[in-house]
């Protein structure tokens, strides 16, 4: 909302600079982007002069040289170039020493062999239109010649840019801001500039000229209309297309601008019908047929739907209630009368209806915050008194009222405790009539308490006793006023044992020489296809955004491989020779969700927040589960003068994802099995307990090529599960030094498709209890083994809790480990 | 004989105090005391030598070995350490080489480190931390905050949505989670909530997706000096001692009264002009940064969860919330918005 600083003071004046209001503005409660400055910086040297005469210009036939009194006794000579100059005409003048807007200083010059000792003003040069063909005439029933332009015309005029939030409807005009300025400042506020209403001089009844029909009163609770005969239209005064201009509107002509002066002034939009163009001066409101169209004044043709509330005459649709007006019933240069539409319209439905056609206007921008029926009236009284004063028009007795619901005056009682108890701050209740009264509320004391009546300004926004509370705390001031004091929370504040954990696995990663990155939740469709993900897969139907910002932005992602290949791929464009990244963060699977589980009534869902199970009521839309993602491009050790950097293979990253779990206590299987993505030949399913909860490897050499990388290896892993079954902080002691344990090495020649951990399992369980670790240290495969064979060699070691193990009872255990490994084809080589 | 074994001692002694090397000191074991050796030969010769010199001559063979296997002992330990010494005395590396790298510790990103410093300060106060889904139901993120369905505040949010389903959406602000936090938990409750939202904006200043912190205060007498109070205590753990908070009266639907609060600029230390007489230009000569919004929990968010103890006369509270990455931005000097999402290593190595 612009609002041009001298128009504000006409009806409030604090006597201060612009600037400095617009900081007690913005100390309660109203915003203001910037105060900017229209037409020359400084009124000094703007007056209003008289052309005494007019001659051509000597040696130029274009330039008029003319005599102009501008109160200083004898007439100056000015030189102007404007076709439109005559004698008689009163103008604005800008005397030499006068700053022109951009700041050039106007000096004495010589035209054409004519010194001119000042300038004859257009709108435009004074920045109070946009454009002009001439110099600007005023009228002479203005100020005398000599004195200053500023006294009928803003010259430097300072506009305030509100931010108005959007339940403030009543700062959207320039009254509502005064009194807010009343409130805050003390300045006396004028009389409401819509009290006094224009003579009726027209002749019959405003009902002997139009109709109104309202078929939907659900959606226009209010709906009036006037009639004005003998209108000439014209273009409006220099003040008034001044004020529009600094207020960002466009002077078209005076019934219209007058219908814009109005609305700017007291928030309540208008329309002005050509009553000639309106059949039998017949206007129905009713709603659309679906798939109904109509062309607006912008000349787009709209498609409506049935919610959307048409104004209508016999020959069909003339504007779309509260948006926009249409072509049929124009305001034209040959009008003679006018009907003057001031109406009320269901905000929701306005909202929803410009929403629906990306049309707002500035009078959707008011109605879709809900106006009070109430305001119809003051608009309607104060444009006719401008229409009668400024368009020559004769108002015709009466107005068309058709009215289904004017909502009585809001009265709401503010307990004498209220303020304090909320706010933590004393009040005298004085101060509180005081503030409210400013604000234009009624206040009433009544058993130590308020009883306020709410003005139908701020009707649909102050409806609770907290709103008032609102009202008093900001006009009384929080910055200077209000104590600062710490809540007695009376809790133990911590992280839950996941988030604990959580942060752990991070600096896990962290210590482990990888770098954290945050990437996008959004991915490009296609980075499914990019993946090798099959179209059956689940991952590759993401949750699809239906307002993307762009199509790359426009899937909600199902892994995080993806943003740790997009992180890589940019890294090592700008150079890098090394990528180490992990990134802990959440993808959206429309999956149900895995985890622990809690019977919920008949529903059953996950309580861990990591696996995408959150407080409240309703489960989320998706499941969301907190992943631990990592990616390795070249070596995790940075190069050296001794060489000895190795590529990060399959193995260097399961060290890392084992050193990883081994921080967080858990224990995690692997063991081989296909992913889309990955080397077929060198990729792991990683589980905790039996459950799968990722997986590691290298990448498949296409997707890679995808992403511009020679090769690459990662994993990914779910922190819910992996963090459910994590012991880190609760480990239990367990003896080991009492009684000594017995290490053993052991060689295992099986067939070289046992894998390992089918080895080492075997070992465990023919081991039993007794066998505390056992681990792989070596592997062997050579021709005196014979084709197809390998050989493991594990380091064992045995213990008891309660005693010394004495050789028979490791060398039986030692045969029961040998006959385990008989199952899965291997023997021991002695 | 007996002066014969004297002599080899002698001369084996001075040979083995001469010897200059470990290897001349193994020649000399064997000349004199090997399986050829004279005092050797002595000794396996004893047998025939008559009754009456045979002790004598085998005592004092006897000693001359022993003396001589001492003396070649201490001899070669005296060797090995000289020998040692020169070896080391040649061993030399060029110190001033670059050491091998440890492998390097990787870094933080600066929005997990800023949050978890948010967290750390607001667990200092008593909070916990609370979390919620980012696709999220319309009805948490606008209708129980207060935007009635066809509300003009819900246009304050660009919102992206999720395709046929129109009731849900991405999140736009942490704030939804109070709600959640609310109908899984009885007052009192202190939650703080960091995590990403989405706006439907992109520039300098606004990314579509980007971090929020949210807090909620609700218990009994909880008032608007204690949003003050608090939020005080956290900008001072954030952006030094000394700092002030300032609130200023705003609009959001979900609270009443409403504000917005800054922060004493703490390059100008409020001034808004620096030592050099320059306008500040971090506050833009205003002395106060815009931090977040706040306000007091409005009534009819308390509304929806009242079947859970939250009535309005009886508990009230607070919450506020703010951009993560703005506070990162602000303390770390980061120009635009849009770096924290490039994750350039160059820039994630900077912060530790």
């Amino acid at each position: 909302m612009r609002v041009p600083y001298s128009w504000l003071r006409d009806y409030c004046d604090p006597d201060v600079p612009a600037e400095e209001l617009a900081e007690r503005l913005a100390m309660t409660g109203t915003e203001v982007e910037r105060v900017t400055t229209i037409g020359p910086p400084l009124a000094d040297g703007f007056v209003v002069g008289r052309v005494v005469a007019c001659e051509r210009h000597p040696n130029a036939d274009r330039l008029s040289v003319c005599s102009v009194d501008t109160g200083d006794g004898e007439p100056r000579t000015i030189v102007c170039g404007a076709p439109n100059v005559a004698a008689g005409q009163t103008v604005p003048v800008a005397l030499p020493g006068a700053t022109m807007p951009g700041g050039t200083k106007l000096g004495e010059a010589k035209l054409r062999g004519v010194r001119s000792a000042g300038m004859i003003l257009s709108a435009a040069e004074l920045e109070i239109a946009e454009e002009a063909d001439g110099i600007l005439v005023l009228d002479d029933g203005g100020a005398a010649p000599g004195a200053p332009l500023a006294e009928i015309l803003p010259v430097a005029e300072q506009v305030l840019e509100l931010e108005v939030t959007p339940n403030r409807v009543d700062c959207f005009g320039v009254y509502g801001v005064a009194r807010e300025v009343h409130a805050i400042s003390g300045a006396p506020l004028a009389p409401e500039p819509w009290a006094e209403d224009a003579p009726a001089e027209g002749a019959g009844e405003v009902t002997d000229y139009a109709s109104v029909e309202v078929e939907v009163p659900e959606l226009c609770p209010r709906f009036t209309a006037r009639v004005f005969t003998d209108v000439t239209i014209g273009p409006s005064p220099a003040w008034l297309q001044a004020r529009l201009t600094a207020a960002g509107q466009r002077p078209i002509n005076n019934v219209v601008d007058v219908t814009n002066y109005v609305m700017l002034l007291t928030a309540q939009p208008l329309h002005a019908f050509d009553l000639d163009r309106v059949p039998d001066g017949a206007l129905i409101v009713r709603a659309a047929e679906e798939g109904e169209t109509m062309t607006t004044l912008d000349d787009v043709e709209r498609r409506l739907d049935a919610e959307t509330v048409l104004v209508c005459d016999r020959g069909g649709p003339s504007g779309i209630a509260g948006i926009m007006g249409g072509q049929s019933s124009e305001v034209s240069d040959g009008t003679t009368r006018v009907l003057l539409e001031v109406a009320n319209w269901n905000g929701t439905n306005i909202l929803r209806t410009s929403r629906m056609l990306g049309l707002r206007s500035e009078a959707s921008s008011r109605f879709e915050k809900q106006l009070h029926p109430k305001l119809c009236l003051r608009a309607q009284r104060l444009a006719s008194r401008l229409m009668v004063e400024l368009c020559g028009a004769r108002l015709v007795p009466g107005t068309i009222d058709v009215a289904a619901e004017v909502p009585p005056p809001r009265r709401i009682r503010l307990r004498g405790s209220r303020v304090e108890r909320l706010l933590g701050m004393r009040m005298p209740q004085t101060d509180e009539i005081a503030y409210l009264e400013g604000l234009g509320f009624l206040a009433e004391p009544e058993d130590g308490d308020l009883i306020v009546e709410v003005p139908p300004d701020r009707h649909y926004d102050v409806t609770r006793e907290v709103d008032l509370v609102e009202e008093v705390a900001r006009i009384h001031g929080l910055d200077e006023h209000l104590p600062s004091t710490l809540p007695a929370v009376g809790q133990v504040g911590g992280l839950s044992r996941a988030q604990r954990l959580r942060r752990r696995a991070g600096d896990a990663m962290r210590d482990l020489g990888f770098d954290e990155v945050v990437g996008w939740s959004f991915t490009d469709p296609a980075e499914a296809g990019r993946l090798r993900i099959p179209d059956d897969d689940p991952r590759a139907s993401g949750v699809v955004i239906s307002n993307p910002l762009s199509e790359e932005q426009s899937v909600m992602r199902t892994t995080l491989l993806g943003s740790l290949l997009d992180v890589a791929r940019r890294n090592l464009a700008h150079g890098a020779d090394r990528i180490a990244l992990f990134e802990s963060g959440r993808v959206y699977l429309t999956t149900p969700p895995t985890g622990r589980k809690r019977t919920d009534g008949d529903r059953i869902r996950p309580i861990d927040p990591l696996a995408g199970g959150f407080p409240g009521e309703r489960a989320a839309p998706v499941t969301e589960p907190q992943r631990l993602g990592c990616l390795a491009v070249g070596s995790l050790t940075p190069p050296s003068w001794r060489g000895g950097e190795d590529e990060a293979d399959f193995f260097a990253l399961k060290g890392v994802l084992e050193a990883l779990a081994q921080r967080l206590g858990v224990e995690l299987s692997f063991e081989a099995a296909p992913e889309p993505f990955l080397h077929p030949g060198r990729a792991a399913g990683v589980a905790v307990g039996g459950e799968a909860v990722g997986w590691l490897g290298e990448l498949q050499p296409l997707v890679c090529r995808e992403w511009d990388l020679d090769a690459a290896i990662g994993f990914e892993v779910d922190l819910g599960p992996l963090l459910a079954a994590a012991t880190a902080g609760d480990e239990t002691f367990e003896d080991v030094t009492t009684y000594p344990s017995v290490r053993q090495d052991l060689a295992v020649v099986v067939p070289d498709d046992v894998p390992a951990a089918r080895v080492r399992e075997a070992v465990v369980s023919g081991g039993g209890e007794l066998l505390r670790e056992a681990a792989v240290f070596d592997l062997y495969e050579g021709e005196q083994l014979g084709e197809g064979r390998k050989s493991l060699a594990l380091r064992l070691e045995f213990r008891a809790d309660d005693r010394t193990l004495t050789d028979e009872e490791v060398a039986e255990l030692r045969e029961a480990i040998a006959a385990r490994l008989g199952e899965v084809g291997g023997s021991l080589r002695e | 004989m007996l002066e014969r074994v004297a002599e080899i001692e002698a001369d084996a002694g001075a040979a083995i105090g001469a010897a200059a090397g470990t290897a001349e000191l193994e020649e000399l074991r064997v000349r004199y005391l090997g399986r050829k050796a004279e005092l050797t030969m002595i000794l396996r010769g004893i047998a025939e030598l008559p009754q009456e010199e045979r002790g004598r001559v085998g005592a004092a063979a006897n000693k001359a070995r022993q003396a001589l296997e001492g003396l070649i002992e201490r001899r070669s330990a005296e060797l090995d350490a000289s020998e040692l010494e020169s070896r080391l005395a040649g061993d030399r590396i060029d110190v001033t080489l670059p050491g091998s790298p440890a492998r390097p510790a990787g870094h933080p990103h600066l929005i997990t480190r800023t949050i978890r410093q948010i967290e750390d300060v607001m667990i200092g106060l008593g909070y916990t931390v609370a979390e919620g889904p980012e696709i999220e139901h319309d009805y948490y993120n606008f209708t129980a905050l207060n935007h009635p369905p066809g509300h003009p505040a819900r246009m304050l949010q660009d919102t992206f949505y999720v395709q046929s389903r129109p009731e849900v959406l991405l999140r736009t602000h942490t704030s939804p989670v109070q709600v959640r936090a609310m109908e899984a938990q009885p007052p009192p409750i202190f939650v703080i909530v960091p995590g990403k939202v989405y706006r439907r904006d992109s520039d300098a200043t606004h990314s579509p997706m980007f971090h929020q912190v949210e807090g909620l205060a609700i218990g009994e007498g909880i008032t608007l000096a204690d949003l003050q109070g608090t939020l005080e205590e956290m900008l001072r753990a954030i952006f030094g001692e000394g700092r002030e908070a300032r609130m200023r009266p705003h609009f959001f639907p979900f609270t009443e009264p409403s504000v917005e609060f800054d922060v004493s600029c703490f390059q100008c230390e409020g001034s808004g002009e620096l030592a050099d007489g320059e306008r500040c230009n971090l506050c833009k000569g205003i002395g106060w940064i815009e931090v977040g919004g706040a306000g007091m929990v409005d009534p009819n968010v308390l509304g929806f969860v009242e079947s859970n103890g939250y009535d309005a006369e009886r508990v009230q509270g607070f919450a506020f919330g703010m951009g993560v990455e703005r506070i990162a931005m602000l303390r770390h000097g980061v120009p635009d918005l849009r770096r924290f999402f490039d994750n350039d290593v160059r820039m994630l190595e900077q912060f530790s």
